[in-house]
């Protein structure tokens, strides 16, 4: 019959020290997340010309806001998410405790590196947005803050390492159980694409903003930081997905069908870490051979989101055909939609799909320059990292939280309420921003105080405050349902973790078993990497350090 | 793996290849290019770029000329917060090549309603090529985050 994907699925239980740890990086990522939906509602607005953050007590400038809400929500939020779940998942889908001195340093690491960024950013002197292009130039305690946030991760993946180690130890011959897989996948395809940016800052941008090196070199700086900078949207979606394969189905009364296609799709995302250029489709000095290369890689990265896709809605099909549903369809709307764990992963992965194709449509480089950098793009990347990871952050929370707490979710009502509005507003504010961004109307430019404007982005502006208003809404409740849920959740003391099991068994011998064997997939990409950066890193090397920097010009 | 999952990878995989295929076509058989390798300014951190673009042909004369029957070549600089020149002006129906540098941070370089978008980054030179066919007014807009006035950085191309 079916087989778990944990070790130990009944009886191992994470001692209480440690799920407190999870508990306060869960508990930070959120804390900062309001702060970021605040100078998100200000972004939203000023696509409709309304300035607001000239209220915001504290914020100079749209800009400054917009910093904020960048850092915050994808850098801190994830981190903190990522390196609380995951520890949590690879504790318990190997059935061992994880180190103690790890699991403390990474929290640390994390929250100062967090509060210096912060801190940079609140006095003003780090207005250099999420992308921090130099010659642009921010405070030294930005640069340090960032890398402490990158290092908080690598100390997670140490510590994962460590506790794998031990259980192969114990286990000899024995299959990695699944849920520790795609815990640890997501974490060594994170140590491979997080290079770049850890080499940017602290080989390049911190000792300039130091004053230890003359200027900096532009084409290779922002080279260093899209390497990071695409996979790192495969560091925000992976621990989603160990939720969508691992959990969701449970969740929703099925199975999951394949351990062996779902290994498969992690391991993709290892191999295909080198697509970084094309967020660079039209800058100058890369060859356009470079760029169509790079456009294939990228349209290959689709592939495992498209078996996610399939091995997740099979595991809903399955969910659904048990509680009665029939038909071709109408069994997806009999999974238990009145689960707003389940309700909100679900809308999520809907609003995947429409994040997917706008990402096809990004990637097909001669569309790119229709929209590249104009409202199209943060148009997809709501629907992904704003909805298909943040909708899902929140569907996770709402087990999570009562797990931690052992309180029962307070008002399932409300937050199911909660995610359907956040559904229903994202895509009506990236229906805005993606019309906007056709009609060639900018992202990230103080469009309530700017110069020029067209007519054709009087509606699409309008449209995108709206929906950017219902989401700030929708951010309200999930707050609320958070708060009460934390101080008057009913006690419950017998809530566990939603680990599915799946139909296929991982075969025990034949080729399955070289899927575990991390390290010829890390050479694979390396290899891969090698191949696509080393010509240009070549090119670039030494440095031209001829750009002496502005700071907040 | 079972019969349904092979089909649902191969069916994946085949989109994928038919997209792909479109986008190398677009390329190849309709040669839309993207903006690429154009050239470089060398500069070091003692002199100043704005002074080196000066003596840098043909960033020494920003503006447009006819460089044969029909044909222009629009030279830009973007610096903080404006374009130089503030105005270009082009007959209906002409092929403009646009070179484009800029002399201190990233500045973007976007002409709304056409598929003129490049990225404009110290030390390197954009180029791009494009007719227009409409005569009237058009935007050219800095789409890049350049400082405190970005969104004040503008210019415009005047089609005749």
């Amino acid at each position: 019959m079916s087989t778990p994907i944990v070790s130990d699925p009944a009886e191992f239980l994470v001692p209480q020290n440690q799920l407190n740890v999870v508990r306060w990086n869960i508990y930070f990522g959120f804390a900062i997340l309001a702060i970021g939906v605040i100078m998100g509602l200000d972004q939203a607005l000023n696509y409709a010309r309304i300035n607001i953050f000239q209220y915001y007590p504290g914020i100079r400038s749209y800009y400054q806001g917009l910093t904020i809400h960048g850092v915050f929500n994808v850098l801190v939020l994830t981190t903190a998410f990522a390196n609380g779940f995951i520890a949590l998942t690879t504790a318990r889908g190997l059935g061992r405790k994880l180190n103690d001195a790890l699991l403390q340093a990474a929290f640390w690491t994390l929250l100062i590196g967090s509060l210096l960024a912060a801190y940079a950013m609140l006095i003003g002197k780090a207005t250099v947005l999420y992308t921090f292009y130099p010659p642009l130039k921010a405070d030294w305690t930005f640069y340090l803050g960032l890398a402490l946030v990158v290092i908080s991760t690598w100390i997670t993946s140490a510590n994962q390492l460590v506790v794998l180690r031990g259980w192969r130890k114990e286990h000899p011959g024995e299959r990695i159980p699944l849920m520790a897989f795609m815990s640890i996948a997501t974490y060594v395809m994170w140590d491979i694409a997080s290079v770049g940016l850890a080499v940017e800052v602290v080989a390049l941008l911190l000792p300039w903003s130091l004053g230890l090196l003359p200027g900096v070199d532009p084409m290779l700086s922002r080279t260093l930081f899209w390497f990071t900078g695409h996979p790192i949207v495969y560091f925000w979606l992976l621990p989603v997905y160990v939720s969508w394969y691992g959990m969701i189905p449970r969740q929703a009364g099925g199975v999951l069908f394949s351990d062996t296609l779902t290994r498969v799709a992690f391991i993709l995302f290892i191999l295909l870490v080198p697509v970084g250029f094309h967020h660079q489709f039209v800058d100058p000095g890369i060859s356009e051979g470079l760029k169509f290369t790079v456009a294939f890689i990228t349209f290959a990265i689709f592939f495992p989101s498209l078996m996610t896709a399939f091995a997740v809605m099979y595991a809903l099909e399955i969910a659904g055909r048990r509680r009665g549903g029939t038909g071709l369809i109408s069994w997806f709307f009999k999974i238990p939609w009145n689960d707003p764990s389940v309700a909100a992963q679900v809308l999520a992965m809907l609003a995947f799909l429409l994040g997917g194709i706008s990402g096809l449509m990004n990637a097909s480089y001669t569309m790119n320059m229709e929209i590249h950098n104009t409202a199209f793009v943060p148009g997809h990347f709501h629907l992904t990292i704003g909805t298909a990871v943040a909708l899902s952050y929140m569907g996770i929370a709402y087990w999570l939280i009562p797990f931690l707490e052992q309180r029962e979710l307070w008002s399932p009502r409300l937050a199911r309420i909660q995610a359907f509005l956040y559904f229903g507003a994202v895509l009506i504010f990236s229906t805005g921003m993606t019309a906007g961004g056709l009609q060639g109307m900018p992202r990230r430019t103080d469009l309530s105080d700017a110069t020029y404007n067209l007519p054709s982005w009087r509606i699409p502006g309008i449209v995108t405050a709206v929906g950017g208003s219902l989401m700030f809404v929708s951010m309200v409740l999930f707050f609320v349902v958070m708060v009460m849920t934390i101080f008057a959740g009913k006690k419950n003391r017998t809530l566990d973790i939603p680990f599915t099991e799946t139909v296929q068994t991982p075969p025990a011998g034949g080729w399955q078993i070289q899927l575990d064997q991390l390290r010829y997939w890390v050479l694979a990409s390396i290899v891969l990497v090698a191949l696509v950066y080393g010509p240009f890193i070549y090119a670039h090397f030494p440095p031209n350090l001829s750009s002496p920097g502005l700071q907040y010009p | 793996m079972e019969s349904f999952e092979k089909v649902f990878l191969a069916a994946s995989a085949i989109v994928l290849v038919v997209f792909l295929c479109a986008l190398g076509y677009s390329t190849a058989g309709m040669s839309i290019h993207l903006p690429s390798e154009a050239g470089e300014i060398y500069c070091t951190p003692a002199q100043k770029l704005r002074k080196v673009l000066r003596k840098t042909p043909p960033f020494d004369n920003p503006g447009v000329r006819e460089v044969a029957p029909g044909k222009y070549e629009a030279v830009v600089i973007g610096q903080t917060w404006a374009f130089t020149p503030d105005e270009i002006d082009l007959p209906a129906g002409s092929d403009v090549t646009f070179i484009a540098t800029s002399a201190d941070v990233v500045h973007g370089f976007l002409i709304p309603g056409t598929r003129v978008n490049m990225m404009l980054i110290p030390g390197e030179i954009s180029k791009f090529n494009y007719r227009f066919r409409k005569p009237g007014e058009y935007m050219l807009i800095c789409h890049e985050y350049c400082g405190r006035l970005h969104h004040t950085m503008s210019s415009k191309v005047i089609v005749k």
